[in-house]
C-alpha cells in the first residue's frame, strides 16, 4: 500500500505544481497589482489649497458621505483616457473628489476646462505629499472612502468603463446604505 | 596615453540617481540614508532600489527620508514611516512574519525534502540483495540446467 502511495507521489507533486501555475499564470490575473496597505484605515489627514478659489480640500469636507477620490494630473495620459468614465461617474450621482497630483494649477485648470470638470472638489498637491500619505505610486489612483472616513478601496490605474459599472459603482452604492 | 585612460576609467565611479542637492550635510546622516535606500524598492521600477533609481517617486523617497532623518527618526522608525504607506512590499529584504513564512521557509524545507530522498536512494542502492530462498535455488538450478 505504502509502495503505491510513493509511486503516485510524483504525479501528486506535479498536479500540485500544475494547479499553482494555472492560478499564477490565469489570464485575467493582474500581475501587477499591489494590494494598498491602506485598506482599512482611516483616510490620511490632508488640507490641499482648491484649484478653484473655494476653501481647502480635507477630509472634514466629506460630512460623513461617501466619497471618491480621484489622483489625476494634466501630464498623465492615462488620466486623460480616464476621465470619461468619471464624467460618466458624475452622472451617476457618485461625489468624485480631485487631488491634482505634481501637477501646476494652472495646466490641472486648463485641462479640467477643455475636458470637462467631474469633481465636486478638487485640491492641489503639488509636490505629492498627500499621495506619499495615500500611499500612491503613480497617477491615476482612485480611493474610495466610506462614510465613516475610511479607505474601503484602492483603483490603480486608469478606471475602465466595466469597473467603474462591476466594482465601483456597486461598492458606492453599498457603502452609502445607512 | 593609454595608461593615463585606464587609470581615469579606473577612478570613474559609478552613476549614481541620488542628486546632490538631495545629500544632506551632515557625512553620518547621509551615510545612513544612503544605507537605508538601498534597502527600499522603488515603486515605479519595481526591481530597483529607490537609491539606484531616477524615478520621480523615487526621488521623493529619498527627500522624505532624508527629512525623517534629520528630523530625529532612528532608522527604523524612518522605514516605518515609509512602509506604513506603501508595505512590506517595498522593503527588497522581506521581514520574517507569520504571513512571509511560506517564503523564508519553503526553501530549506525543499532542501531537508530533497536531502532525505537522497539519502533514501543512496542506502536502498547499497543494501546487498536478500540472500535467495530454498525454492529460488532450486528453480535457479533447473533454469542453469536448461541453457546447458
Amino acid at each position: 500500500m505504502s509502495r503505491r502511495l510513493i509511486t503516485l507521489l510524483p504525479l501528486a507533486v506535479f498536479l500540485a505544481v500544475a494547479v499553482y501555475f494555472a492560478l499564477a499564470l490565469r489570464p485575467n490575473r493582474d500581475t501587477q497589482a499591489l494590494p494598498s496597505v491602506m485598506i482599512d484605515k482611516p483616510v490620511p489627514a490632508f488640507d490641499l489649497p482648491s484649484l478653484a478659489d473655494g476653501p481647502n480640500l480635507s477630509p472634514a469636507a466629506a460630512s460623513g458621505e461617501v466619497v471618491v477620490i480621484n489622483y489625476f494630473a494634466s501630464w498623465c495620459v492615462p488620466c486623460r483616457i480616464e476621465h470619461p468614465v468619471l464624467m460618466a461617474l458624475k452622472s451617476q450621482k457618485v461625489t468624485l473628489w480631485g487631488i491634482a497630483y505634481k501637477d501646476k494649477p494652472e495646466e490641472s485648470r486648463t485641462f479640467i476646462a477643455q475636458s470637462g470638470d467631474p469633481y465636486a472638489r478638487i485640491g492641489v498637491d503639488r509636490d505629492g505629499r498627500t499621495g506619499f500619505d495615500f500611499g500612491v505610486y503613480g497617477v491615476p489612483e482612485t480611493y474610495v472612502i466610506d462614510r465613516a472616513g475610511h479607505i474601503r478601496k484602492r483603483f490603480v490605474g486608469p478606471l475602465t468603463p466595466e469597473i467603474a459599472e462591476r466594482e465601483l459603482v456597486p461598492l458606492v452604492r453599498a457603502l452609502a446604505k445607512p | 596615453m593609454k595608461a593615463l585612460l585606464a587609470l581615469l576609467l579606473l577612478l570613474a565611479l559609478p552613476a549614481l540617481a541620488v542628486e546632490p542637492n538631495e545629500r544632506l550635510a551632515d557625512p553620518a546622516l547621509e551615510a545612513r540614508a544612503r544605507a537605508l535606500s538601498r534597502g527600499l524598492r522603488c515603486l515605479v521600477c519595481r526591481n530597483e532600489s529607490i537609491d539606484e533609481s531616477h524615478a520621480d517617486l523615487a526621488h521623493d523617497v529619498r527627500v522624505l527620508l532624508r527629512e525623517r532623518l534629520s528630523a530625529g527618526d532612528s532608522d527604523t522608525a524612518a522605514i516605518r514611516f515609509i512602509t506604513d504607506r506603501y508595505g512590506d512590499f517595498v522593503l527588497l529584504d522581506p521581514p520574517l512574519k507569520t504571513s512571509t513564512m511560506v517564503l523564508w521557509m519553503a526553501p530549506p524545507a525543499l532542501l531537508v525534502v530533497a536531502f532525505g530522498g537522497v539519502l533514501l536512494a543512496a542506502r536502498r542502492r547499497r543494501a546487498p540483495p536478500a540472500p535467495l530462498t530454498a525454492e529460488e535455488q532450486a528453480r535457479l538450478a533447473t533454469l542453469l540446467k536448461g541453457q546447458e
